[in-house]
């Protein structure tokens, strides 16, 4: 189990030194001088070449890699562009809306697909199997700023449960989960569907497994038989599919934090795009790489604490 | 008691039982024989409730005066792993992969309330015992077990309550000759000691002849015949009986040939596989085939026997040359073989396997299956459809057949056009790995058969790979025992089969049930 873990973290390094070096070089052919692009189309080569000076983008390419490799690891991420405050501050304060709001949706999607799976591989080809099914067909093929807007309609603007946008700060805990939690249902919804069939899909596979039979013939009764045996061999593929929706919420929210108006690293990222700030789409896209390689990680460890036969590889 | 009282079984209208009448009185071992979908484990799986869906039964399953047919699913919850328990045919898969065997073995007394849970680990660790794991731990999963001790969990759990039927599917199909004869001794010992009776599904007749005290013999959903074990084996009265019989002692006519040139050679052969992760390094590389010597002539059947993991598999895919070799030479016509030779070569030496249904795209039809290895050749024969057509018929299927998918066609039928596409390319050597092994009694009988007329009219060498002693001494010349990674005997089938010199070819000839009946 030790060695598995070594190994997994020595993969986990090497794949974050790789992707620092992908991410600052694809940054250094995009066309685009973020020192001209601030200073306007009038700037005499003086003034841009000042500027350049100042924002670090004068050293040869590898003295820059290593600086900003080696800020990153003592926590200076460099200055924005931009907004002219350090990027671990800009991104620090758009972590706290992002991260909150991509671990309630995916406790969300859990919690409603794991029961919903479950139960429709256990009526297989019946009413509510069907039901279910075509309900995550539903969830999968309409998209989440659509239910976005109908959350809103319905509970923010009829019923005037929740506001409709914005974001009130952690200063008061509950109305901030408050302001998450119809975008946090939004990205959830269709997450869960994903999710809900996989977990059947995965439940019916196990369920034709001989060991099934095994249990049956010991006196199981069905139910029991997927609750005991079943349901764990069925985790590793949902394992998978929440490891993927993680990440994918990180980061992947754009669209429904412009819907509801929030902070997040979402619109971060696009902001910095459009503007040229370099510094903080590199800075934003490296966080992003390891946090999908850190969940990818404990996705690793999970596996294992699910399937022993992976603990001796 | 058991009885199964005009038990009629059709599953979405299809009849799969007929009036099934069979007593298993307590205590008696009754063995159910017959070849694969007879209807063998339908009549178990009726007594256990476990049924497929889309299944209705008629007539009477009874425990005692129950008929377990008409019983509540809550009873028969009740009764399953307490009153009768059961075993299957594939240890390697019965067990739950994420569950230690404690847990597994415990369980079945969790579920049925009869003890707390540290009384049922207890008596899990006393079962476990009795079934000869008693020293392997609770803790250990399924993973770290072979087949065989994966049996010996399955057993524990089904005996775990002292049932009064244990039922046992093809137990031993799965397992290698010598561990079977321990799983078997263990059954047999077990049944004695509780007092419980056996209900013994099996293909094989010899296992059934040297454990059962009343046979029946099964087809097509009915029983044909039952009895005594030793009169229905000795007087054979019902002709399916009889031709199961001699299907299974079955040795093919084969004209006596004189050894000639060899076509294949293997010198020393060599294969290694990286050893065990130790830390960051490895241990030293396992031997899978550890300098095997043989050479096969024109027109000879070499046997090959071991058991599974003695490196058989190995030495195999080595002389098709689809695995490199790390020592000694192989060499086809005199041309060396590895994963690099010509196609031309490639082309003298093919292969069939245990499931031909497996090796066939089931998407394409029978005239490509059969066509394909012509892509060994520079350019497919004008002719290809006409020797395609002929090859179908050297195999005992027709030139109609082309135009067919291999779902159309039984298992027997598909290993006959895996023969037609091993054969097209006109080979020197046939591999048959385990060619047989998958086939019933009757089916194989007829394959050995067309094997030793095909080898006489093309010249063909066989290497004849397989576990299955029988078959091998019916249709080789020679034989070798692989044991280890070596070959530890090697000699004309006869005279190892008779006078075996090596202990373990003597433990392995020992160990194969013998269908021993006055005749």
């Amino acid at each position: 189990m030790l060695r598995y873990l070594l190994g997994r973290l020595l993969s986990l390094s090497l794949s974050l030194a790789a992707a620092s070096l992908v991410i600052f070089l694809v940054i250094e052919v995009i066309p685009g001088d973020p020192a001209s692009y601030m200073l306007g189309l009038n700037a005499t080569e003086e003034t841009v070449a000042a500027l350049r000076a100042d924002l670090g983008l004068d050293g040869t390419r590898t003295e820059r890699y290593f600086d900003w490799v080696g800020g990153m690891l003592t926590g200076d991420f460099g200055t924005s562009y931009t907004y002219r405050v350090p990027v671990a501050e800009l991104v620090a304060d758009r972590l706290w809306v992002s991260l909150p709001l991509a671990a309630i949706a995916l406790l969300l999607s859990t919690a409603l697909a794991f029961p919903l799976g479950t139960l429709a591989a256990a009526t297989r080809g019946r009413v509510t199997d069907y039901g279910i099914m075509g309900a995550t067909q539903l969830g999968i093929a309409v998209p989440n700023f659509w239910f976005a807007m109908l959350l809103v309609l319905v509970f923010a603007i009829t019923l005037q449960w929740f506001s409709a946008g914005g974001f009130p700060g952690w200063s008061d805990p509950l109305a901030a989960l408050k302001a998450l939690t119809l975008p946090a249902v939004a990205l959830a919804l269709p997450q869960a569907s994903i999710l809900a069939r996989v977990m059947r899909s995965a439940l019916l596979d196990t369920l034709g497994q001989d060991y099934i039979r095994t249990a049956r013939a010991k006196g199981l009764s069905r139910r029991q038989a997927v609750l005991r045996h079943a349901l764990r061999n069925a985790l590793i593929p949902a394992l998978t599919i929440i490891g993927l929706q993680f990440s994918f919420l990180l980061a992947g929210a754009i669209i429904i934090e412009n819907v509801f108006f929030l902070p997040g690293l979402g619109r971060l990222i696009f902001q910095g795009i459009t503007q040229r700030d370099l510094i903080v789409v590199e800075s934003v896209t490296m966080l992003l790489v390891f946090a999908v390689i850190l969940v990818t990680f404990l996705v690793d460890i999970a596996y294992a604490a699910v399937d022993p036969r992976l603990r001796t590889r | 008691m058991i009885r199964f009282d005009d038990l009629s079984l059709a599953i979405h209208g299809t009849p799969i039982l007929r009036g099934v009448t069979l007593e298993i009185p307590a205590g008696r071992i009754v063995g159910l024989v017959g070849e694969s979908g007879s209807g063998k484990s339908m009549t178990a799986l009726s007594l256990m409730g476990l049924l497929p869906d889309g299944a209705e039964t008629a007539g009477a399953a009874c425990l005692d005066a129950e008929n377990l047919l008409q019983a509540t699913e809550a009873r028969m919850c009740g009764i399953r792993g307490n009153e009768i328990g059961m075993i299957f045919q594939e240890p390697m898969t019965a067990l739950n992969p994420v569950q230690t065997i404690g847990d597994q073995v415990a369980e079945t007394l969790l579920i049925h309330n009869a003890a707390g849970r540290a009384e049922a680990r207890a008596i899990a660790r006393d079962r476990l015992d009795r079934v000869g794991l008693s020293h392997i731990g609770m803790d250990r999963f399924p993973h770290e077990l072979s087949g065989g001790q994966r049996q010996r969990v399955c057993i524990a759990a089904a005996i775990a309550l002292h049932p009064r039927l244990l039922i046992a599917d093809e137990p031993t199909t799965a397992l290698d000759v010598t561990t079977q004869a321990q799983i078997l001794d263990l059954l047999k010992g077990i049944v004695a000691e509780e007092n419980m009776a056996l209900l013994l599904i099996t293909h094989d007749l010899a296992v059934v002849s040297g454990m059962a005290d009343a046979v029946a013999v099964m087809k097509d959903g009915e029983i044909v015949e039952q009895g005594p074990t030793a009169e229905v084996l000795t007087a054979r009265r019902h002709p399916y009986t009889r031709a199961l019989f001699e299907a299974s002692s079955h040795a093919p006519d084969r004209d006596g040939r004189d050894p000639q040139a060899p076509v294949l050679e293997v010198e020393n052969v060599l294969r290694l596989y990286p050893g065990p992760r130790k830390g960051f390094t490895r241990g030293d590389p396992v031997r899978a085939v550890d300098g095997v010597s043989f050479a096969l002539r024109r027109g000879e059947s070499l046997g090959l026997v071991g058991e599974s993991g003695c490196g058989k598999s190995t030495l195999t895919r080595a002389v098709l040359g689809l695995d490199p070799v790390q020592g000694g030479r192989i060499a086809l016509n005199g041309g060396a073989v590895d994963v690099h030779m010509p196609k031309a070569r490639r082309a003298a030496i093919q292969v069939v396997f245990q499931d031909p249904y497996g090796s066939f795209n089931p998407r394409w039809r029978v005239d490509r299956i059969v066509a394909e290895p012509f892509h060994l050749f520079e350019t497919r024969p004008p002719d290809w459809r006409a020797q395609v057509a002929a090859m179908l018929e050297a195999v005992g299927l027709s030139a109609s057949d082309m135009e067919k998918y291999p779902h159309e066609f039984s298992g027997g039928q598909r290993q006959r056009i895996a023969i037609a596409r091993a054969l097209v390319t006109k080979p020197d050597v046939l591999v048959l790995d385990e060619a047989v092994s998958a086939l019933d009694v009757r089916v194989r009988a007829q394959i050995l058969d067309l094997l030793a007329d095909l080898q006489g009219r093309f010249h063909l060498s066989y290497l004849f790979i397989s576990h299955d002693l029988t078959v091998v001494r019916a249709i080789t010349d020679r034989v070798m025992v692989m044991r280890a990674g070596k070959i530890v005997e090697e000699g004309a089938t006869d005279a190892v089969f008779n006078a075996p010199s090596h202990p373990y070819t003597r433990a392995l000839l020992e160990a194969a049930p013998v269908l021993e009946v006055a005749s």
